[in-house]
């Protein structure tokens, strides 16, 4: 479970997020939308404390992150994350990519770790690129060995910053049914996306964010067929 | 004209083993400018204000001063304050070697600066601690832009390296002198000493590409 209390995060003068209060139960696909520079990256970003909130709490499975004393590097471990612009280590195979943290950070053998990546390979199918460097892959393929690289840690929160934005189209979907097998898992997902179909799907809840704010709540029915806020309509309104 | 290249042919071994005592102080002087100018690096990028300074001091007087200078302090200089009666071939390594790590240690800071900043967030994400991440993921992508840069840095402390003559160690430059100085004439061994110094840099360029070569085949 994800509490979050009066969440603010100001850079220099600049009040990115405004007090924002929530809670994403076990499980729940949770998709966050809004206008550019709404927020919703930082806001995202505020989970794995990639960015240290200014103000406010967070707890993560009832453990306060926001606590200055907390370890962060083994609070992320139990986050996987997923890039925009993937981010996988260029100069390390896909297979390598994938082993690299449960090796070098919880100390797993290399047969076990090569044998766990293999498995989360072939969930995201691509098995046969395991030796293939990543400038040898399709933006979708990468995105889905980042995906492999988030799961290797065994994670039990998954956060996608806008993971089919850097996408050509064609390669969207190949991405998000990735995204909706994880969800059919029982994954819980914190998913910062513009693409609203995926969100009316798959999403349990939908988080609209502008200027900093948490505007509106809700589940997606209900949302994108009749949403409560004028600033939910004019939004949906424009992208639909 | 009047030149005689045979005179040199009794000396010719005398000024070849040269090259393996300039290649040894070399090799130790490369040695310690590039382990300190990893570390004098991380001590540029870091948030630690005194580190930066420090770091960044270091870098200003070794880079501001000449390098004859400093090998000369250390030779004649150290013994007067310490009592310790230093050998050229450790004067000679401590001079280049932290001469050179000044060098490197920019070049290295400006690699590492140019490495994606989401390399650090990805491994961030995944709870990497900050040695493995800098270690495995950063300084490994940043080697592979500056080499060029890191291998003209080596090329240049070996022919420089004939600065040592000053203080009296043997290596091919000194060793040129001395002969010069045996047969009288100063062209032959001179030019002797310059075909070996190009050959040495010849054959680094070579493991340079050669490197280069091996390190770009995730492109």
């Amino acid at each position: 479970m994800i509490k979050v209390e009066q969440l603010t995060k100001k850079f220099g003068d600049n009040t990115v997020l405004k007090g924002i209060s929530t809670t994403i139960k076990q499980g729940e696909v949770v998709a966050i939308i809004g206008p550019s520079g709404s927020g919703k990256s930082t806001f995202l970003r505020c989970l794995n404390l990639l960015e240290q909130p200014t103000t406010g709490d967070i707890w993560i499975q009832s453990k306060k992150i926001t606590n200055p004393k907390i370890n962060k590097l083994s609070m992320r471990e139990n986050i996987g994350m997923v890039f925009q612009h993937f981010h996988l280590f260029p100069h390390m195979t896909v297979l390598d990519n994938v082993t690299y943290a449960p090796q070098k950070v919880k100390g797993i053998k290399k047969e076990e770790a090569e044998k766990n990546a293999m498995e989360l390979l072939e969930q995201v199918g691509l098995t046969e690129k395991a030796k293939a460097y990543p400038n040898k892959l399709s933006g979708g393929q990468k995105q889905r060995v980042a995906i492999a690289r988030a799961l290797a840690m065994n994670p039990e929160i998954m956060l996608f910053d806008e993971p089919t934005s850097a996408l050509d189209p064609e390669m969207v979907k190949e991405v998000l049914d990735v995204m909706k097998d994880l969800a059919k898992s029982g994954m819980t997902m914190v998913v910062v996306t513009h693409e609203m179909n995926f969100a009316k799907e798959v999403a349990d809840q939908i988080l609209f964010l502008d200027d900093g704010k948490l505007v509106e709540k809700g589940n997606p029915t209900q949302f994108f067929k009749e949403p409560k806020t004028e600033r939910a309509k004019d939004f949906l309104d424009k992208i639909l | 004209m009047n030149l005689d290249f045979s005179q040199i042919v009794p000396y010719i071994p005398f000024m070849l083993k040269g090259i393996w005592v300039t290649l040894k102080f070399v090799f130790f002087s490369i040695s310690v400018g590039f382990a300190l100018g990893i570390l004098i690096a991380l001590c540029k990028i870091t948030k630690v204000r005194f580190l930066k300074w420090l770091a960044d001091a270091y870098t200003s007087i070794f880079r501001g001063t000449p390098l004859i200078l400093q090998l000369m302090i250390i030779y004649y200089a150290v013994p007067q304050l310490f009592d310790y009666d230093i050998s050229a071939f450790l004067s000679a390594i401590l001079a280049f070697g932290l001469n050179s790590a000044a060098y490197v240690s920019e070049i290295i800071r400006a690699g590492i600066l140019a490495v994606d900043r989401g390399q650090v967030e990805a491994a961030q994400a995944l709870g990497v601690p900050y040695p493995k991440m800098m270690l495995h993921i950063i300084l490994p992508q940043a080697f592979k832009n500056i080499l060029p840069a890191l291998m003209n840095e080596f090329i240049t402390l070996t022919k420089e390296s004939a600065i040592v003559s000053v203080i009296g160690y043997l290596d091919i430059m000194r060793r040129a002198q001395i002969v010069g100085s045996r047969i009288f004439h100063n062209f032959e061994p001179l030019l002797f000493a310059g075909v070996i110094y190009w050959v040495m840099v010849f054959l680094l360029t070579q493991i340079g590409k050669y490197m280069e070569r091996r390190l770009r085949q995730s492109d």
